[in-house]
């Protein structure tokens, strides 16, 4: 009797610090917004942190954005020409990456490389008790550390997202035009007859920024709320990633199916 | 104790998850003087400290800073009283992205319009007052422990505080850092004019630069004096403190049930 009343406490005190949990992002998430428009007039602080997370993350993203087009290439002629299709490559190539992969992939690198070191800079500026001494000093940090930070992921990430795409579309166009032989005129005018710049760009970039948010929300609280220990901002650098990962797919589903309604 | 103190702290309560820290504390802090406040690891020094930086809030009692009840003040308030603090963490707490310099001018930068040479000026006087005037391009990760400590003083010392705290100030030094740290304590408060407030552990340091210390036992003020009252005290706790006594009022045994039971115990599992 008392192991199952344990485990009925221990599952509710679960729940409800989660529930907890949550809400303090939420006041989180309206204080950075609060603190938004001081990070807009230094704008020196906005630029060093699109540096950290958007520029210095370009490698990563064009080198993954041109594999993932050769792939696409490769995949995408070898299922086209089956239906004798295959000037439709550059078709299937662009949407697949301006509507889904494009945001989605972009989101995932974006988390791995630049969310989990935002974390683990606030979290070990937590730690070090930079965060503590800087609000001695009468600095938020909440205004000097997170919401620049916050901005910064959220201006980097559709920016990254397109030119994933753009490497993606020049992978497929490398793959099926110059080493497989598509038609290059027929690659590049389908593509631009068939992909609409609102339905299929614009939602695009949509979701990107949507992404952008919640990867920049999820890294800036985890770090913040990091248990302040080698092994707490270790946890909190995972939790960045797996949930930032969890919410990109749930987002994209959910953004698709409104998007995309007449599918 | 002179009247005439910049901080006031009255019949201070402070409990974490209902569980008491502080007790009744009272102290009083003169202006220009450094007092410190000593006691055993988890006895409620840095909480204290927090307290009146108004990083926590008490439970009850009330803690005054140059008049104005800390405890009280809205975000705005106290971020305009924290200007006229300055505070030594225990490490240092530099931001390690930026060199020394950025480090001590962060806080003039940040709280002034002063054109970028007077904050240079600024600077190298208060790096030249800690002796690192000549460190002032290298990167935090580039400092021994003594220097970090030194950077930080000047930082805390940067737009003149009247009130200067300082959290374990001595720990991790060497005996020379540890000096010069001490010393630089007590020269930078006499210059600035400033009243400081010391938490530390370390006796032999502390008894050579302040002007008047508490002691502290589990969140409660066990005795204060100056240090020559102190050293002449025949209190058992001040006793024990001071002269590193393993055994005392302070027991050396966690609590525990008869010794010899527990062994006899054992001895039949065996």
């Amino acid at each position: 009797m008392d192991s199952l009343r344990n485990l009925l406490v221990g599952l509710g005190s679960r729940v409800t610090d989660r529930i907890w949990r949550l809400g303090f992002a939420a006041r989180f998430f309206a204080a950075i917004l609060g603190y938004s428009a001081q990070t807009f007039l230094r704008p020196q602080l906005l630029l060093r942190e699109i540096w950290f997370s958007g520029v210095l993350s370009l490698i990563i993203i064009l080198v993954s954005g041109l594999f993932v087009g050769l792939v696409l290439g490769l995949q995408g002629y070898e299922t086209l020409q089956r239906y004798g299709s295959s000037e439709a490559l550059g078709i299937l190539v662009a949407l697949s990456l301006v509507r889904e992969l494009g945001p989605v992939v972009a989101g995932l690198l974006f988390a791995s490389r630049a969310g989990s070191a935002v974390t683990a800079e606030i979290g070990l500026m937590k730690a070090t008790e930079q965060l503590k001494a800087m609000d001695m000093m009468a600095v938020n940090p909440l205004a000097r550390v997170v919401a620049p930070r916050f901005w910064g992921g959220v201006i980097s990430m559709p920016l990254l997202a397109a030119l994933f795409s753009m490497m993606g579309v020049f992978g497929g166009y490398l793959i099926g035009v110059v080493f497989i032989g598509v038609d290059e005129g027929a690659f590049w005018s389908q593509m631009q007859a068939s992909v609409d710049f609102r339905e299929d760009v614009l939602n695009g970039v949509i979701k990107s920024f949507v992404f952008g948010v919640a990867v920049s929300l999820i890294a800036v609280f985890e770090g913040y709320d990091s248990v302040p220990t080698a092994e707490g901002v270790s946890r909190a650098i995972t939790r960045t990633v797996v949930t930032s990962a969890l919410a990109i797919l749930a987002l994209d589903f959910v953004l698709t199916s409104f998007m995309f309604r007449s599918l | 104790m002179p009247a005439d103190c910049l901080v006031k702290i009255r019949d201070l309560n402070f409990s974490y998850d209902n569980r008491p820290i502080l007790n009744g504390i009272n102290m009083d802090f003169p202006r220009g003087k450094v007092v410190a406040i000593m006691g055993g690891s988890g006895c409620g020094k840095t909480t204290l400290l927090r307290l009146i930086g108004g990083q926590l809030r008490p439970t009850g009692g009330s803690v005054e800073v140059n008049g104005q009840a800390v405890h009280r003040m809205g975000h705005a308030e106290l971020y305009a009283m924290r200007r006229r603090m300055g505070m030594l963490f225990q490490f240092g707490a530099l931001f390690t992205d930026i060199s020394v310099f950025d480090n001590v001018a962060f806080q003039i930068r940040e709280h002034t319009d002063l054109p970028e040479e007077l904050v240079r000026d600024l600077v190298m006087m208060k790096l030249n007052a800690v002796g690192l005037r000549g460190a002032h391009k290298l990167m935090p990760n580039e400092l021994s422990g003594g220097m970090a400590r030194r950077v930080a003083l000047a930082r805390a010392i940067a737009l003149d505080p009247m009130l200067m705290m300082y959290d374990e100030p001595f720990t991790g030094l060497d005996p020379l850092s540890l000096g010069v740290i001490g010393q630089l304590i007590r020269k930078l408060n006499d210059a600035l004019g400033a009243t400081s407030i010391m938490v530390t552990h370390d006796i032999q340091e502390s008894m050579l630069i302040v002007d008047y210390i508490y002691f502290m036992s589990e969140g409660r003020v066990v005795a204060e004096g100056t240090p020559d009252e102190l050293r002449a005290t025949k209190d058992p706790f001040v006793h024990q403190f001071l002269y590193a006594e393993a055994d005392g009022p302070v027991p050396f045994h966690y609590p525990a049930g008869d010794f010899s039971a527990d062994l006899l115990r054992s001895n039949a599992r065996g």
